[in-house]
């Protein structure tokens, strides 16, 4: 049956079609479909794991248990998993295993743009490419008989522009497969990496590269497109549709395994075109082992190392290069437009972590950050975030600059589902060598960033099977921290005094501000738009400082300072009370106010701040 | 040999511009075009500006179309139509909602978001070729402003070479049962107010 699936939705298919039984990811956009659509397809087992490394642990060893399997996880996750990575190109497997990584040019969100083809050259593990949804499907198999063929793990390489588009994909059957072993082989020098052992599989990995540039050369997806003589374009991945956008008439090598490389196979190619040329984004990746081969070629002097590529980038910079005449050039109208108010990602109305920078922005004190929503708590008006790195990196940036002597307290924030993935490390790290960090866990009840997954928090496994719920206090205190403090996130009063509470005491603290993500159904249900009591506002706009979607300008104005009074949408507004708690005025109604029966599902009556 | 289109979708997170997207997509698969469909998730979820390509043909390549190469602009939202109108060629065809949804910079900043006659003139600076669509105002006239997105499908489709029948049959596939016969409407309402336009 043919139908538009994702890049991501075409793994997941591929996956199942291929017959893996276990498939294990910690979310991260742009990689997060995959698992998602996975765990839906009958006969599988898949799960969130508690982070990229412990998801590719579950991976391997479910290959090591012959049944095949796959790891799906973002570019950086790739970072986290990396000593997994290089053990299990060490050990091989019994039955395939698939790794993807989703790399993200142009960091629609990332913290960076790293090319993760470098890892398969570094770990001596093959790397396929696929440059459409049905070559990810099709690549998937490809990928796991690669994996059982030459006992290895092998890396399935997509980006962005891969994982969320869409095209037709011929989906078929899922092929039953015997498990390739019935128990976990008892098998010393292969999988008890001692180094009497490791020294014995080193020349077994190169020289099972050597086999696999081999293969390469009539591999079916290294594809050989002749067309003009004029210029050779070798290429990978998405950048293969834009050579074919803009360059029509250019033969093509198109790369579907882009490590290792098919020497003959590109020293052939070469020798039929007069100029050739490397289109690949990011990294000179092709381009480098292509030159080592003595071979003339062009590449990242004509097209950009940064971002990604459009057929607008590609086209212009061939055209700079001479490449292409100027004739071929787009020229898009040009309008005078004025300026535009821009519409930067901001934390959504009703969004838990707004209060609590709000008040934590008072203190004045710095603010190490993490990778979630939060992060945007770093965005004007609250700008209170003064660092963001990488998942679980804030609590031991904090802790390092506690230890630096510097002389403010250092405050490190983080989400539940970070807390989980690497924060539990670098917290106990703070108590064992008495620092005297304050971490904040901003508990929103779920892995909100990326669109809602459950987490060792949630209650709730990824195939939606009811779990053990974990409570961060008493595992914060069995971490070593004595003093822990848990306030509703909406209530400022409270975080105010946890604030000064921990700040009074010199030793390390954690303060658990808790509070459901707005978006969850359950929040949706308590929905109430508050309003503003025209009568009241004095238009001073401290509610503004908030920095709240739903709060907006009227058009009374307020006489004394000639300013528009507040107003709130009411589309918007779900009732979360932090604005009517800093309106020194009361002019913002509480629910209590505005509902004509009491909301006991708010939990909390309405308490002023000042 | 089917005639290339370049579509591009654009709006506000939440809008359901997206959901319009993989309408489109999948009616041109139905139709007998080769289709891409491209979008970018994350970040821009949280309230920010969202913008999806959709392309048919005979065999379609890249899975977006660069400024100056869209063949249709479907505006959602009117400052994000403004945003990125550079991507629809010089008299390009532009379907444009004007529905508003002023940004925290205007809400509770000092910005200030671009009169209808602003709108228009930029608008006109690229093409004549433009619909402006009250799409959420139709859609609140029988109950339900979320439909807004299938309005604008059905005006969209007045300009498409598709049977009625194809769209009709691939739309139930995207949205609730419960909500299909207000959604159905909303298109059916999109294409008149389209087809009245286009007489005239």
């Amino acid at each position: 049956m043919k139908r538009i699936l994702s890049g991501n939705e075409a793994i997941a298919w591929g996956a199942w079609e291929a017959g893996v039984e276990v498939a294990a990811a910690y979310p991260g956009t742009p990689s997060t479909e995959i698992l998602e659509t996975f765990a839906t397809l009958p006969d599988v087992y898949a799960e969130w794991a508690t982070n990229e490394k412990v998801a590719m642990d579950v991976a391997i060893g479910a290959a090591y248990a012959g049944r095949r399997a796959m790891t799906c996880m973002k570019h950086v996750g790739l970072n986290v998993a990396a000593d997994s990575f290089f053990y299990a190109s060490m050990t091989g497997i019994e039955a395939g295993l698939v790794i993807v990584s989703a790399d993200d040019p142009a960091m629609h969100s990332s913290q960076n743009e790293q090319d993760n083809r470098n890892y398969a050259k570094f770990a001596r593990v093959p790397c396929l490419e696929p440059s459409d949804s049905q070559e990810a499907k099709e690549l998937v198999a490809a990928a796991l008989d690669l994996s059982e063929q030459f006992d290895t793990p092998v890396l399935l390489r997509i980006t962005t522009r891969i994982a969320h588009t869409y095209s037709p994909v011929e989906t078929g059957e899922r092929q039953k497969r015997p498990p390739k072993v019935e128990k976990f082989p008892r098998n010393f020098e292969k999988y008890v990496m001692l180094p009497v052992n490791a020294r014995r599989r080193h020349p077994v990995l190169e020289e099972r590269i050597q086999r696999l540039r081999e293969f390469a050369e009539t591999f079916p997806y290294n594809r050989l497109e002749l067309r003009g003589e004029e210029l050779g374009i070798v290429t990978c991945g998405v950048a293969y549709q834009y050579a074919r956008e803009v360059f029509p008439d250019a033969s093509i090598l198109r790369l579907g395994m882009t490590y290792p490389l098919p020497r003959r196979l590109i020293a052939d190619f070469a020798g039929r075109v007069r100029r050739l040329i490397v289109l690949e984004e990011l990294d000179p990746f092709l381009e480098e082992e292509i030159r080592s081969l003595g071979i003339p070629v062009e590449g990242k002097s004509i097209f950009p190392i940064c971002g990604e590529f459009s057929p607008e980038v590609v086209r212009d910079a061939a055209i700079a290069a001479g490449l292409l005449p100027e004739s071929e050039r787009v020229v898009p109208p040009n309008p005078i437009k004025g300026d535009l108010p821009p519409r930067p990602p901001v934390l959504c109305p009703g969004c838990p972590h707004r209060g609590v920078f709000y008040v934590m922005k008072k203190f004045k004190l710095p603010v190490q950050g993490d990778i979630g929503c939060y992060t945007l708590g770093a965005m004007p008006p609250l700008s209170t975030i003064d660092f963001c790195g990488c998942m679980g990196a804030g609590i031991g940036v904090a802790h390092g600059a506690d230890k630096a002597g510097d002389p403010e307290r250092q405050i490190a924030v983080i989400g539940d589902s970070t807390f989980f993935h690497t924060g539990m490390p670098a917290l106990l790290n703070v108590a064992y060598n008495r620092g005297k960090t304050i971490t904040v866990i901003m508990d929103n009840r779920v892995t909100a960033m990326t669109g809602h997954q459950h987490n060792p928090g949630t209650g709730y496994t990824l195939q939606g099977e009811k779990t053990v719920e974990i409570e961060l206090e008493p595992l914060v205190r069995a971490m070593g921290i004595p003093h822990v403090r848990t306030v509703d996130a909406y209530d400022l009063k409270a975080v105010q005094e946890a604030f000064e509470e921990a700040l009074a005491k010199e030793e390390p603290a954690v303060i658990i501000t808790r509070r459901e993500c707005a978006l969850l159904p359950e929040a949706r249900k308590r929905y109430l738009p508050l309003r503003v009591d025209r009568s009241k506002c004095i238009a001073c706009w401290t509610c503004f400082r908030v920095g709240c979607p739903a709060i907006r300008r009227s058009d009374e104005i307020f006489e004394k300072n000639k300013r528009q009074k507040s107003d709130i949408d009411p589309l918007l507004c779900t009732g979360c009370e932090v604005c009517a708690q800093v309106c020194p005025q009361h002019a913002i109604l509480f629910r209590a106010e505005v509902a004509p029966a009491p909301e006991a599902a708010g939990g909390r009556s309405g308490a002023s701040e000042e | 040999m089917k005639e290339p289109i370049n579509f591009m979708l654009v709006g506000v997170g939440g809008q359901g511009t997206l959901l319009a997207a993989n309408i489109l997509a999948e009616v041109g698969l139905v139709a007998g075009y080769d289709v891409k469909k491209s979008e970018i998730h994350g970040m821009a979820q949280r309230g920010g500006s969202v913008s999806s390509h959709v392309r048919w043909g005979e065999q379609v390549f890249s899975p977006m179309a660069g400024k100056g190469e869209v063949d249709i602009l479907l505006g959602f939202e009117m400052v994000e139509a403004l945003r990125y109108i550079e991507f629809l060629r010089q008299g390009g065809r532009a379907i444009l909602s004007t529905h508003q949804i002023p940004p925290v910079a205007v809400t509770s900043g000092g910005a200030e978001y671009p009169s209808q006659a602003r709108f228009t003139g930029v608008v006109e600076q690229v093409t004549k070729d433009y619909l402006l669509v009250p799409a959420v105002e139709i859609a609140q006239q029988f109950g339900n402003a979320r439909a807004h997105n299938l309005v604008m499908l059905g005006a969209l489709s007045v300009f498409l070479p598709v049977e009625e029948d194809i769209w009709l049959q691939v739309a139930p596939r995207h949205v609730p049962a419960k909500a299909l016969e207000v959604n159905l409407e909303a298109f059916r309402r999109g294409r008149a107010l389209a087809g009245q336009a286009r007489k005239r």
